[in-house]
């Protein structure tokens, strides 16, 4: 046991110390940052002073008007301006970028308004949807006087029918809760594949390294390769706890700042603020679960290669099979009810994400949350006891692997033929 | 009390790395171990670490199988030498030194004690991927020794090292043997066995061919060399019988011959055969019975 903690610590201390650690810790640092004060970094591009100036030729001589008034009720910063030129001069005018775009009002044989827009880009624009809306607005208002409608019946037409959606389920998440929990479940399925992406290359590449500089044989004598290897998987899980801590920290101590300010309705949008305790639970559980599972197959891989070079060629499976989880995942956002979700859950490779996101986003019955945990527990034992055994064979073999047939080569070396 | 092996046998598939080997190495010794490429030394070594099972057959050291329990009792230098390439060489050695059960405090004492001794003082804070590979083995010896081992396995030692470093190292090891420790090492380098080790084996495709005593192996070897400086030329004594082997040298011949009486016969021969500055009676030397036994050349 003593030698568990000399090896967990060599391998958390040397990582924490090295260059790489600490320059992405910063960088990430940096991104937090960026979130927390992304209204700023948005004015900061789009800058209050660019009034957007639409040119207008009135052939009616009776749109503009209302239309202007309409406008600038709604957005300050859009300007229209009555044009006197010809609809050529002003065509070209925009080409120039004098202007952001030229429209031209006409009325219909009915004294309805017709209009044509144009701007230098074909995609669609805010500014178009901005007049498009607001003309229709206008178009309206003349339609429903023509036909004779006074203010206040069209006022109560458009008046919101009240419409309210009560559960029978009482345990169910409301609509706005689903959407809150939406928000703190995509980020922590971003985080958990991420993590286990990063840490499990990190692991693979340690056992790597070490086989590769040849000094594993000597840590083998003096350790067994199974302490090795759980103290190389659990001083990285310190590690990247450490490292999660860290932007928790930061994360949460900028946030807390910004919370009044409008940056804060970002993160209220993620719900973060307003999300009960227990998912932070099944987070932490999951993604520790789901941690051990994917390390446990990372250090195995690790040891089967010779050279670092081929580490990345080894643990491909392992991070096209986190991939899948995640997209699944990410499907499951939108419809976490369905079958093929559900049944996922309990599939150990995919659970840590996708049971995550079940008992984010619904009210999972108890039984099935014991069950998915069980099933992934047993899988990360066998798989250790799997691992432990390839590990010890597979840091004495050398020469080129590459392939799967390593695996039953690692085996045979630590059986005991009788 | 001394290290056991009994019969031991390591198959790979269908492959025997190491066939029914039995050998005895006693305590406070050089044990050497010769073989070619591929003998089964370094599979041996594995399973006396217990790194590899045995497929049969028992290894015992005082009577005990070697466990992790054991470890800061054994020393180990493989023969692909290794060390983390990005550490510096005091936080190499001293958690290397750590998991064979040393304090960080006694290690990093310890580890100055050798550096200093090799001349390599300062390189203490430098990275290993900067030392020379000479240098290298000198760190990755120390790694070996400074836990002060009972029980010490050199794999190749003297390899890729210059003669001062050989020199420097074979001192060291005979140093380490005096002060206790029982140590087996295997080489290609007859002449370093033949210095060192009074007992040793010859591997040969995990074969013991040859086993025991160096002066009893030499003894019961049988065939002597016999080196003959003379004026006229010596060649008749290539027919002549008895003679195993001739080779001209500058000056006369170097014969190996069947038994000590041949060169007797020899030596009445050549009475009235022109005038003879040298008859010399010698020993075999290892690399005689290696040839011999395994059949080809390693130097």
């Amino acid at each position: 046991m003593n030698k568990f903690w000399i090896v967990l610590g060599h391998t958390y201390f040397s990582r924490l110390k090295s260059k790489a650690f600490i320059i992405s810790t910063l960088v990430v640092f940096l991104f937090i940052f960026g979130i927390a004060n992304i209204q700023s970094i948005i004015q900061l591009f789009t800058g209050d002073d660019e009034l957007e100036q639409v040119i207008v030729i009135d052939e009616s001589g009776e749109l503009f008007a209302p239309l202007e008034t309409s406008i600038s009720q709604l957005d300050e910063e859009v300007e229209l301006i009555a044009y006197e030129e010809s609809e050529e001069v002003g065509k070209s005018a925009v080409q120039n970028e004098e202007y952001d775009g030229l429209l031209i009002l006409e009325l219909d044989e009915n004294n309805l308004p017709i209009a044509t827009y144009y701007e230098n880009n074909a995609a669609e624009s805010s500014l178009q949807y901005t007049i498009e809306q607001q003309l229709q607005q206008v178009k309206i208002a003349i339609a429903t006087e023509q036909a004779g409608v006074d203010e206040a019946t069209l006022a109560s037409i458009y008046e919101e029918m009240p419409f309210e959606k009560i559960a029978l389920d009482e345990a169910t998440k409301t609509d706005e809760e689903l959407n809150q929990a939406r928000g703190i479940v995509y980020i922590m399925l971003f985080v958990l594949y991420m993590a286990v992406i990063i840490y499990g290359q990190m692991i693979a590449m340690d056992v790597a390294t070490e086989k590769s500089s040849r000094v594993m044989e000597i840590l083998i004598s003096s350790a067994s390769p199974v302490t090795h290897m759980f103290a190389k998987i659990i001083g990285i899980a310190l590690l990247g706890l450490t490292q999660m801590v860290l932007f928790f920290i930061v994360g949460a101590s900028l946030i807390s700042t910004k919370m009044d300010t409008t940056s804060g309705e970002i993160f209220e949008f993620f719900g973060f603020t307003s999300t009960s305790i227990s998912i932070y639970f099944y987070a932490l559980l999951f993604f520790i679960l789901g941690y051990f599972l994917y390390a446990t197959i990372a250090a195995m891989l690790g040891s089967l290669v010779s050279r670092v070079e081929d580490v990345q060629q080894l643990i491909m499976p392992m991070v096209f099979l986190i991939m899948i989880a995640f997209f699944i995942a990410m499907f499951g956002l939108t419809v976490p009810d369905a079958k093929f979700i559900t049944i996922t859950s309990f599939i150990p490779f995919f659970s840590p994400m996708i049971m995550f996101l079940r008992v984010g986003m619904l009210e999972v019955p108890i039984w099935e949350v014991i069950v998915s945990v069980g099933l992934l527990v047993g899988t990360i034992i066998l798989l250790a006891i799997l691992g432990a055994r390839i590990y010890r064979g597979g840091v004495l073999m050398y020469g080129p692997s590459r392939s799967l047939k390593d695996f039953k080569k690692a085996l045979m070396l630590t059986k005991k033929e009788k | 009390m001394s290290l056991l092996l009994k019969n031991v046998t390591k198959k790979f598939d269908d492959h025997i790395a190491v066939n029914n080997l039995t050998l005895e190495m006693p305590e406070r010794e050089l044990f050497g171990f010769l073989g070619g490429n591929g003998a089964g030394k370094t599979t041996t070594f594995r399973m006396i670490l217990g790194l590899l099972d045995q497929t049969d057959g028992q290894i015992e050291w005082n009577g005990e199988k070697i466990d992790y329990h054991k470890s800061h009792l054994i020393g180990y230098l493989p023969e692909e030498r290794g060390l983390y390439p990005k550490l510096k060489v005091k936080e190499q050695l001293v958690y290397l030194g750590k998991l064979r059960g040393m304090t960080g405090q006694s290690a990093l004492i310890e580890l100055k004690k050798w550096l200093d001794r090799f001349q390599v003082s300062h390189y203490l804070d430098k990275k290993v991927e900067e030392l020379s590979k000479g240098n290298q083995q000198k760190i990755q010896f120390i790694s070996s020794v400074m836990h002060k081992p009972k029980l010490l396995i050199l794999d190749e030692p003297f390899s890729g090292l210059d003669p001062i470093n050989v020199e420097m190292l074979k001192e060291a090891v005979i140093d380490v043997k005096n002060s206790g420790t029982s140590i087996v090492f295997s080489s290609h380098q007859m002449d370093h066995v033949e210095e060192l080790c009074e007992n040793l084996c010859i591997l040969k495709e995990g074969n013991a061919v040859v086993k025991g005593n160096l002066s009893e192996i030499k003894r019961s070897f049988g065939k002597k060399n016999l080196i003959i400086h003379a004026q006229e030329s010596l060649d008749f004594l290539q027919q002549m019988e008895g003679v195993v082997k001739f080779k001209q040298v500058i000056g006369g011949c170097e014969l190996q011959i069947m038994s000590e009486e041949v060169s007797q016969i020899i030596f009445n021969e050549l009475q009235g055969k022109g005038f003879i500055r040298k008859f010399e009676l010698e020993e075999p030397t290892l690399n005689d019975i290696f040839i011999e036994k395994v059949g080809e050349h390693y130097e």
